[in-house]
Parts: C-alpha cells; structure tokens; sequence
C-alpha cells in the first residue's frame, strides 16, 4: 500500500517551494518577485542551487534511521559557544529522544530549509527556542500517532522516553526505530503542545554536553585551514599596509620565479599569489613588489586619534553628535551643585581567533561552492554572490566549525570570503584556497571600535545622582542608521533612574580604520564606563557598592539585576574581609537580554592588577544547557581579561603595530583565574550566553583596584605597550 | 632537495626546500592537519608536535632538522596518556572552538610522560605556551589532574 502523501514532506515547517530552476535563473525573473512580499522576494533570490537537505518526513532538523539515531541539523555556525548541542538539546527534550544516541551535523547554506541563517548577537538559542522545540514536539507527535493507530488506544494514552513510544495500561512499547515507517507516514501535529519548564528532563541538566569533543581531541575535526582539494591551489594576498591604501603598481616577476607560485594578479583588495601550497604562497607574497598609494589612506597615528577623540568630545571637531536617552528639561544647559567628572579611552581590539581567516572556494558558470566557517551564512551567500555575479541561490555554502570567530568572521562585508571568490572567479573552475596569515588577520580591521567617553554626573545631597551626561566618540558598525552599538549598554540604564535629566550624545567619526563587531559589541566598553563610574560615585558618597547599587535597582523595579547581585553578595562572600593585599571588585551588567554579575578578587604586582578568581552569576532565562554556560562564562572571563590586561592595537602613521601574539599578547593558562559560575533559576525564555560573560571583567577588576589604590582606571588596557611587551611567552 | 622524514613510525620521502617549516610539510604534504597554523613564530603552541618525545613548535623548526629526529603528530599519538587525557577532555567537555586542542593535548601528554603528579605549577609551566582564545585553560587543567589520578603511579 503506498501513501502517495508519504512521497513528499509535508511537514509544518517546511518551505514554501518557489520556482526558480537552474534555467530559470536570471535578473528578470528574480525582479519578478520584488513586488511580492519580502520574504517572498528573499525565498526566492536564496533557494535553489544551494543543497537541498535530505527530504525527512521529520522536517527540515530531524533525521531519524532505521538504526535508531536521531540525527539533528545545525543550522547556526559552531564557533566554540557548543551551539549544536543546545539546539539538539530542545529538539530532543520535545521529540524525548534518547540524548545518548543524537548526533548533530551542520546545516550547509539553505534559505528554503532553515530561513535565515545568521549566528550573531548571542541569539542562536533565543531565536530558535520556538522553532526547535515546535520541530522536536511534531515529530514526537508523529511517533504518537502511529503508535495510536498501530495499538488502537487513545493519543492520550501514549508515553514517550528516550526514543521509546508506550501505553502502559497494555505493557506495550515500541522504539522510534520499530515505528520509523508507519510514524513517517503520519501528519504532525500544526500546534504540538509543548513541556513546561517542570517537565524538563534534558534541558536544565548536567546530561546536556558537547558532542564534538573527541573529534576535537583527536585532531579529527576538519575546519577551513584543513581543506583539500584535487588540484586546489592556495591564494595569499598582499593587502594594503595602511586601511584605505589603494595598489598603485606591481611587478610580479620575483614573485612568479619562486618554486610552485602558479599565479599572480591583482583583485580589488590588492594582489593575490597563487601557488601549489601555502609556504609557495607566502614565499610568492614576500618576493613580489607592490606599491600603494596612500592618497585615501589612514594615516595617523593612535596618539592622534585619542587626541581627536578627545577633541570631539568637547564639540572641537566638525563631528556632529546625535542625542541618545536624552530626557528632562534643559538637558544642555549648565550644571550645578556637585558634579563629579569621568574620561574614558578604549583602544581598538583584534579578535585574534586561533584560526586565521580562510575560505575555500571554486565559481563554475552560474555556481560558487564555498566551504567555510561561514558566521552569517545567509549574508555570505547574498555578498558571494555579488561577487560573481550569480543569485544568491547559486551560491553553496558548507558551513564548517570555525577555530573561534569572537566576531571576525560576521561582518556584513564577508569580507575574506568575498576575496576567495574573486580570486576563484578568475580561476574558473579550479578550488582555491585563500590563507590569511596571523599578520594578515590583526592587520585587517573589523576591530572593536576605539572610543573616548566623558561622563559628567551632577549629584543630590544624598550622593545619588540627579543629572547625567554622557558624551561619547565612537566609529559606528554600520554604513547607515544610529551608532546604537556604540550606546548599548548606556541607554536605559538604570543608574538613570535616580536623574531628573539626561544627556546622552553620541559622536560618530567617520576614517578608514575598518571597525566591526566584536565578542559583546558595545558593552565590551560601555560596561566599564558604567560599572566604574557608579562605584567611583559609591565610594564618593561613602557607600558600599553593593549597597549603592542596590538603591537604582530597587527604583528601576529592575528584578533581575537585584536577583543576580544578592546571590552574587552571597556567593562572594561580599562584605567579610580578604587577606591583606587582596580585594573585591563588583560589576553587574545586562547584555543581550542577560544579566551577568561578577566579582573577582584582586591583588597588585607592582602596577599590574592579578586577579586569582572570579565569582560569577548569571540570569539567562530558562538554562538549555547548565555546562556550556558555565564554559562561556569562563571563556568570556578569559577573553574580557585578556583584552583589559593586553589588549590594544595602536597605528603608528597608519601601520598596525600589533600584528601578532608577541605583540599583542592573549591571556595565558598561567594567568586565568579560578572561575565559580551560579546560574539563577528561572521559568522565562533563555537568552544569549556567548557574549555576556565578556563585559562585566574589566570593570570588576577595575573597581578592585579602585578599592585597593583608591586610583580610577581612565584607560584600557591596564599595562602599557612597554610592559605588555615584556609578557610575550617564550619556550 | 629530498629528505627522510620519520612521522607517526612511518618514512615518508619527502621533495622540498630544507628551509621549508615542519608544519607546512605536515599539513600541505602529509595531510596530518590536526597540527595546526595559528601564528608561524612560535608563540601559540597550536602547531605543537613531539619530537623524539619532546613537544615542539612546528612551525618554527625546518625539515632539515626534523630529518634525524621521531617525529609524532596528534593523529599518530597513543599510549596509556594520550587514552587518559582524551578521557578526560571529554569527561570535562575541554573543547569549545577546538583549534589549538590538538596542541593542548600534545603539550599534556609530553607533561604526563614526565611527571605523573604535576602541581598547578607544574602545569601552569608546561601548558603556558599553548594559547587557548577561548580560554578553556580551567578545564585543561582539571582534565590534567584527573588524566593524572587516572593513571595513578608508574609501576
């Protein structure tokens, strides 16, 4: 008997299949779609071409084989955050899958499949919370149907654990394996009733781990940088040195004369030396003579920029501010009574992921395949494709686990992956893979944005403050619309809520350096301004920060921060003294959506602050996966630290300076702090945990050492160049 | 120039610049690509290999003097240390983007071949010089004791 329904998936989840075929593919029908709706016109342009999953009568997520597996389907990036088990996790607490026997494989490119895909933001679990858990509930439901129809009792009666389907009142059980068939044949449930959060057996608990560590111990995973390919070549490029700097000539011909250099010729970003390996490639790179032209260039040295900075702040430039959180009368006119005053200078940060930017990539006709740790896949497909000047559909992505991103690799630009399809667009038809050196990845840009704030914070007789203002310098992220990543973190907060007025103006210089995001974004400074400057007003008006923080809490009705701050004071034993030398350091911050609160224990060596533990708390809504929180947590300790103690890329006449580790040093087993994460309980929807960990750091630290010297850190990092050169690590 | 180069107790011919970093001949020539780039000078730990049981920085060292040496890759890595760690990053769910574990472990297991009972200090000396950005460094050393504790004295 065939169910001629069966043949298809029909699942709720499904795509709507728009037509647009190879042959089909073309500006006039693509425009065709514009009138329609948006997602319509986006459906359109990104399917076909693109690899379609396995149909699964399961939907686009679940695979499940006659052997019993479950198969779940990623389709964020696995850039270390341990996404693919979270996700696997809420299908498989819905489907009640048996969590030992899940495997995760990642989603290639594929608009029609899994709608945008795009890994930013610390949302990956927040964003597809619905999606995944509706994906596990109908498919548990299709296994509930047919055991229904195949023992003739009521749905209701129906149990399901670890991939077990029974009706107890009969004794009778089957495995999802024995009900594969008849279950495929079955019409999911629209609605599926979903868990509550007390009927949680996976989700919550210690059993959620990764499932990618034994590749990832045994030198098994494959990322970009491991890629071959039957006649590949490998493309390095020589960039311009300065940002803006454009390729004025070039000679090729020591470049052409060394063994296995097959190739070498300009492209928009400078010039690309292709040869049979890497070391070809580098040599390639070293032998060839190019000349910039510097007409557009940045060339000003970071003493220069802090100075214009600084300059902007006080209204001395041509930059023209715009008004964020401005509130309450007669904002700009001037203060009164007392005013305590703030300065800031943030420095720009390199992301420095263990591995360099890469990406392979080969264009045949109409077709660009790509194999990459792709960040915003959705966004690369749309930028490879402008490159080649093919659909986006055409373009075939597989996304592969990066070695850390932190950020480098989302960037609307796709910028090196833009610049491997180029160079393969010349090639036609032959793999090319593009390396970045670790001088190449430091010297690109997409920096976290250096920044100047000043802070002015009229105060009432009770020491809390009545008027704020707060000017801040900043590139923005984006080429249009409000530098909102340069105030988050600021607006709203709830140090306002003791002000009557509030002045918030944001300066948006516009130069070459190339800024972008950066693991927590704005927060990675504005946490720091706030954190310090509450406690510096704490410690003014002679109250304990604690207890001075408490006061804005309380009046902002702001639960949650209270909540993380009391376990924090518990935990952290805030309040009882700590040996001589030593002391606290308090920061509590909410970034995407979740509150993290930290205090790490301080001590000074000579003018270096050394922290040997750091106690955390976290409210990130419902916790999906308790292990990897308190693993992102300690990573985002790790990274927010290092960046306070060393991190600093500095221009001189234009040139970056800290082009690798010697130079721009990352935080070492030997200095990494013990860190004790608490997660807060809670019923309501999870938010992100891959950036929040990072920004509360530098200001706990920070206010450590406030305690300990009574001196206010107006700058970051804490060691300067001189002692930051003394701490490269050599064998 | 050719040269013999012993990997993983195999002899593999190899036609290349003697100048030319181990890493790349691993990598590009050999297809071992669980060592990995990520800085070229030595001062990441992320190209980590064992020569003659001594953890190296590959990309720092040339074939030519690879060349009399026993040369072991994470792939080609066993014995009672190599079972114990890998257990126990696993145990400890180490691993988050993964790329310089392989490093990691190399370093580890050249640890415990010589120490059975290493002290923080102990692994804070021999693990200093592998980068970890995603800073897993709590965990690693966690997994380091309980590797050790696992294997308990040498007879």
């Amino acid at each position: 008997m065939t169910d001629p329904a069966a043949k298809t998936p029909r699942f709720s989840l499904t795509r709507r299949r728009l037509i647009l075929g190879g042959s089909l593919i073309g500006g006039a029908l693509v425009v065709g779609y514009v009138a329609a709706n948006p997602m319509q016109v986006a459906g359109a342009v990104l399917q076909g071409g693109g690899a379609d999953p396995d149909p699964s009568a399961f939907g686009p997520f679940i695979r499940i084989a006659a052997d019993g597996w479950v198969t779940i389907v990623n389709k964020q990036q696995e850039l270390g955050q341990g996404i693919h088990a979270g996700l696997a996790a809420i299908v498989a607490e819905e489907l009640d899958a048996d969590w030992d026997k899940v495997r995760v494989i990642d989603a290639r490119s594929n608009f029609r499949a899994y709608g945008v895909q795009m890994t930013a933001g610390s949302n990956s679990i927040a964003s597809n919370w619905d999606l995944m858990r509706n994906a596990g509930a109908a498919a548990r439901s299709m296994f509930v149907g047919a055991a229904a129809r195949r023992w003739d009792v009521p749905v209701a009666e129906i149990h399901v654990r670890d991939s077990v389907v029974s009706h107890p009142a009969s004794n009778t059980a089957a495995t999802f394996a024995e009900l594969l068939a008849e279950a495929s044949r079955e019409k999911p449930l629209q609605s599926p009733v979903l868990k509550q959060v007390h009927d949680y057996r996976l989700i919550g608990s210690d059993r959620v781990r990764r499932k990618d560590n034994l590749p990832k111990s045994t030198g098994a995973q494959i990322y970009t940088q491991d890629v071959q390919r039957p006649n590949m070549l490998v493309a390095v490029v020589a960039h311009s040195p300065r940002f803006g700097g454009k390729l004025a000539q070039f000679d090729a011909s020591d470049a052409l004369s060394v063994k296995g250099v097959v190739d070498v010729f300009a492209i928009e970003t400078g010039v690309a030396v292709l040869a049979e390996t890497t070391v070809a490639a580098m040599q390639g790179r070293a032998a060839l003579r190019a000349e910039w032209t510097d007409t557009n260039a940045e060339t000003r040295s970071t003493d220069d920029l802090v100075q214009y900075f600084r300059d902007t702040a006080a209204g001395g430039t041509d930059v023209e501010p715009s008004e964020f959180q401005t509130m309450g009368e007669g904002y700009d006119s001037p203060f009164d009574g007392e005013v305590a005053e703030f300065s800031f200078d943030f420095p720009y940060l390199a992301h420095a992921p263990m591995e360099t930017m890469d990406c392979v990539a080969e264009v045949n006709g109409w077709d660009v395949s790509i194999t990459s740790g792709a960040h915003l896949a959705t966004i690369d497909q749309v930028q490879s494709a402008l490159t080649a000047r093919t659909v986006p559909g055409k373009v075939d992505i597989e996304v592969l686990p990066s070695g850390g991103s932190f950020g480098r690799r989302g960037n609307m630009s796709s910028d090196y992956l833009v610049e491997c399809v180029r160079i393969a667009k010349r090639v036609e038809g032959r793999p090319i893979k593009l390396m970045w050196t670790r001088e190449d990845e430091m010297a690109s840009g997409y920096y976290r944005p250096m920044s100047h704030h000043r802070v002015w914070v009229q105060l009432g007789s009770d020491g809390f403050p009545t008027r704020w203002r707060v000017h801040i310098v900043c590139q923005s992220l984006l080429p249009v619309g409000p530098n909102f990543t340069a105030t988050e973190g600021i607006a709203h907060s709830p140090y306002f809520t003791t002000a009557s007025t509030v002045d918030g103006k944001i300066f948006t210089p516009k130069f070459p350096v190339i800024v972008g995001f950066w693991r927590s974004v704005g927060h990675s400074h504005t946490a720091m301004v706030m954190e310090h400057v509450i406690d510096q007003l704490a410690r003014r008006a002679g109250r304990d920060p604690a207890d001075y923080r408490r006061v804005f809490y309380e009046k902002a009705a702001d639960s949650r921060r209270l909540a993380v701050m009391e376990e924090l004071c518990r935990k952290a034993d805030w309040g009882k003294p700590l040996e001589a030398g030593w002391a606290r350091g308090l920061a509590i911050h909410e970034a995407f959506g979740t509150v993290v609160g930290q205090v790490a224990e301080v001590r000074m060596m000579e003018e270096r602050p050394v922290v040997r533990r750091v106690i955390s708390v976290v409210d990130c809504g419902i916790p999906v996966s308790p292990d990897q929180i308190t693993a992102q947590m300690e990573g985002g300790i790790g990274f927010g630290l290092s960046a306070a103690l060393y991190g600093e890329v500095t221009l001189r006449e234009g040139l970056v300076q800290e082009i690798n580790f010697r130079h721009y040093p990352i935080l070492r087993m030997n200095e990494m702090p013990a860190v004790e994460t608490h997660i807060i309980p809670s019923v309501n929807k999870p938010t992100g945990m891959g950036e929040p960990g990072v920004a509360p750091i530098a200001p706990a630290v920070a206010n450590a050492v406030l305690a300990l010297t009574g001196r206010a850190t107006e700058r970051l990092p804490f060691l300067n160049r001189a002692a930051r050169n003394s701490a490269g690590f050599s064998l | 120039m050719s040269f013999v180069l012993s990997v993983n107790d195999q002899a593999h011919i190899i036609e290349d610049d003697g100048e030319t970093p181990l890493l790349w001949v691993l990598r590009d020539r050999l297809n071992l690509t669980g060592t990995k780039y990520g800085c070229g000078i030595a001062q990441c730990g992320a190209c980590t290999v064992h020569l003659d049981g001594q953890p190296k920085r590959s990309c720092s060292i040339p074939l030519k003097a690879a060349t009399s040496s026993q040369i072991t890759t994470i792939e080609g890595a066993e014995g009672e240390e190599v079972t114990a760690l890998r257990n126990a990053w696993g145990a400890h769910d180490v691993p988050q983007c993964g790329f310089c574990q392989s490093g990691q472990i190399m370093s580890a297991v050249a640890l415990l071949r010589q120490n059975r009972t290493p002290t923080d200090t102990d692994i804070d000396h021999a693990m200093s010089g592998n980068l970890c950005r995603c800073a897993t460094y709590n965990r690693i050393r966690a997994a380091i004791h309980d590797a050790a504790a696992q294997l308990g004295q040498p007879a």
